[in-house]
């Protein structure tokens, strides 16, 4: 219960840290020159995508590391990030196209890194589906962690090919080997919105991770109440 | 002494799986028809006077290629559903490792008789030259095969169990299968229209690496698919 308030707590604030990163975004920060004010979105976009592939990345590891310890926190933990991850990603493939829009003139195109992200979102639900599917718990979290560090691999190979293709999307502009080619009033903004969607993450998948502990303590108690009935019935 | 021994027990799951495919041949033959059918929805669904063939051709050959992997790789591991075989297989004193490549080598051999036989078809259909390029066709579709049957066998394993099993490996793999794709149609466009091997090679490196990393990593992750 404890775990489950101090995530909450975490998300409200995010959220209200949000709203402040978008009023600072908004007002504070200039207007890019070619783009206006589409590029608002980026402040948004950016810090959802990274985190979007980082969550798979430590759905991944949670994963390798379940598989050699057994430990079903692990398992919950690789279960809650995959949640959140999906929707991170589904928070990127609709800011996506609203900037695409004004900018590309078409809301969405088959543009490398468009394409990948929307895999990484297909194997975010392929992920949960597969849970789903596997009723055994032991059996779901083994699944579930197979599943977990091939897609953790797969990134990689989606991250190379954002290289390798010709492309309409803007060329990292952050998180690139030479220094951060923007405005320094620009990237201030978007460090804190990269904090704040950090925080973000963290407090979802707190409070997911809460919900899933729960569940399996209720689930206990349920057997746990169902037996001693039968005890008591005996008496 | 260690590596023949794998080579020996992978070889005698691969020709058990092999050898009931053969004496009912009605997957082999479904598969067939599926991949002429196929075939045929993309000639009547395409207009003949809009896109040349030889541009079509690629996407035309990797959908179809795909598609009739997504439904082979179901099998390799339906067949052990009956009367438990899968646990007598893991009961067999030989290593998970040997399974996975017994039945990888299965498949491939599967999905492989399914592409020769689709191949000289889309040729034929589409009336696009394939016999000059065919030693390089052949290797890019060996590796794009066996980057994604390696992820498939080892997705099926797991799906197979489940109750939606066909519908949930074909939603799981598929994401698997997009990257080789892509990369297995972008050498093959070039290819077909008669550009040099060195075009090519930047896609065939990345298959190479996919495939490494793919297999590697399945035959690790395998014993976590069947371990009671």
């Amino acid at each position: 219960m404890r775990l489950l308030r101090a995530g909450r707590w975490i998300t409200s604030t995010a959220l209200l840290l949000l709203a402040g990163v978008y009023v600072r975004a908004l007002v504070y920060t200039p207007l890019e020159r070619m783009q206006g004010a589409a590029q608002k979105i980026f402040y948004v976009h950016v810090p959802a995508a990274i985190w979007a592939e980082t969550a798979m990345i430590l759905v991944g590891l949670a994963s390798v590391f379940y598989l050699f310890l057994k430990d079903p926190r692990l398992d919950r933990f690789a279960a809650a990030s995959a949640e959140v991850g999906t929707v991170f990603a589904a928070i990127v493939l609709t800011t996506g196209p609203i900037w695409g829009k004004p900018i590309w003139g078409t809301w969405w195109s088959w543009d490398a890194r468009l394409t990948l992200t929307l895999f990484l979102f297909l194997l975010y639900v392929g992920y949960l589906l597969l849970r789903n599917a596997v009723t055994d718990p032991a059996e779901r979290a083994r699944f579930a962690a197979v599943l977990g560090i091939c897609g953790m691999v797969l990134v990689p190979f989606i991250h190379f090919s954002v290289y390798m293709f010709r492309t309409l999307h803007p060329m990292p502009i952050v998180l690139k080997p030479s220094a951060p080619s923007l405005p320094p009033s620009m990237l201030v903004t978007w460090l804190l919105s990269l904090g704040v969607f950090t925080l973000l993450y963290v407090g979802f998948v707190i409070q997911r991770y809460a919900l899933s502990d729960l569940r399996e303590q209720l689930e206990a108690a349920g057997d746990g109440g169902r037996g001693t009935g039968g005890e008591r019935g005996d008496g | 002494m260690r590596l023949p021994e794998v080579v020996r027990h992978s070889w005698t799951v691969a020709s058990k799986d092999l050898l009931i495919e053969f004496r009912s041949r009605t997957a082999i033959v479904s598969a067939a028809m599926f991949v002429i059918l196929v075939l045929l929805v993309f000639t009547f669904a395409r207009d003949p006077t809009a896109v040349a063939a030889v541009d079509l051709a690629p996407s035309i050959l990797w959908v179809t290629l795909t598609f009739a992997a997504v439904l082979a790789l179901n099998r390799a591991f339906q067949l052990e559903l009956e009367n438990q075989a899968l646990d007598g297989l893991l009961l067999a004193p030989i290593g998970r490792s040997s399974i996975y490549l017994g039945k990888l080598l299965a498949n491939l051999v599967f999905v492989g008789t399914v592409e020769l036989i689709g191949v000289p078809l889309l040729a034929l259909f589409f009336n696009v030259t394939v016999w000059p390029y065919a030693a390089p066709l052949a290797l890019v579709i060996v590796l794009a095969t066996i980057g994604f049957v390696s992820v498939g066998t080892l997705f099926s394993a797991m799906t197979v169990r489940t109750r939606v099993s066909e519908l949930l490996l074909a939603v799981l793999v598929l994401p698997f299968m997009i990257p080789p794709l892509m990369w297995a149609s972008r050498a093959t466009g070039p290819l077909l229209a008669g550009r040099p091997l060195s075009d090519i090679i930047g896609w065939l490196k990345m298959l190479a690496a996919y495939d490494i990393v793919f297999v590697g990593l399945a035959l690790l992750l395998f014993p976590a698919t069947v371990n009671e």
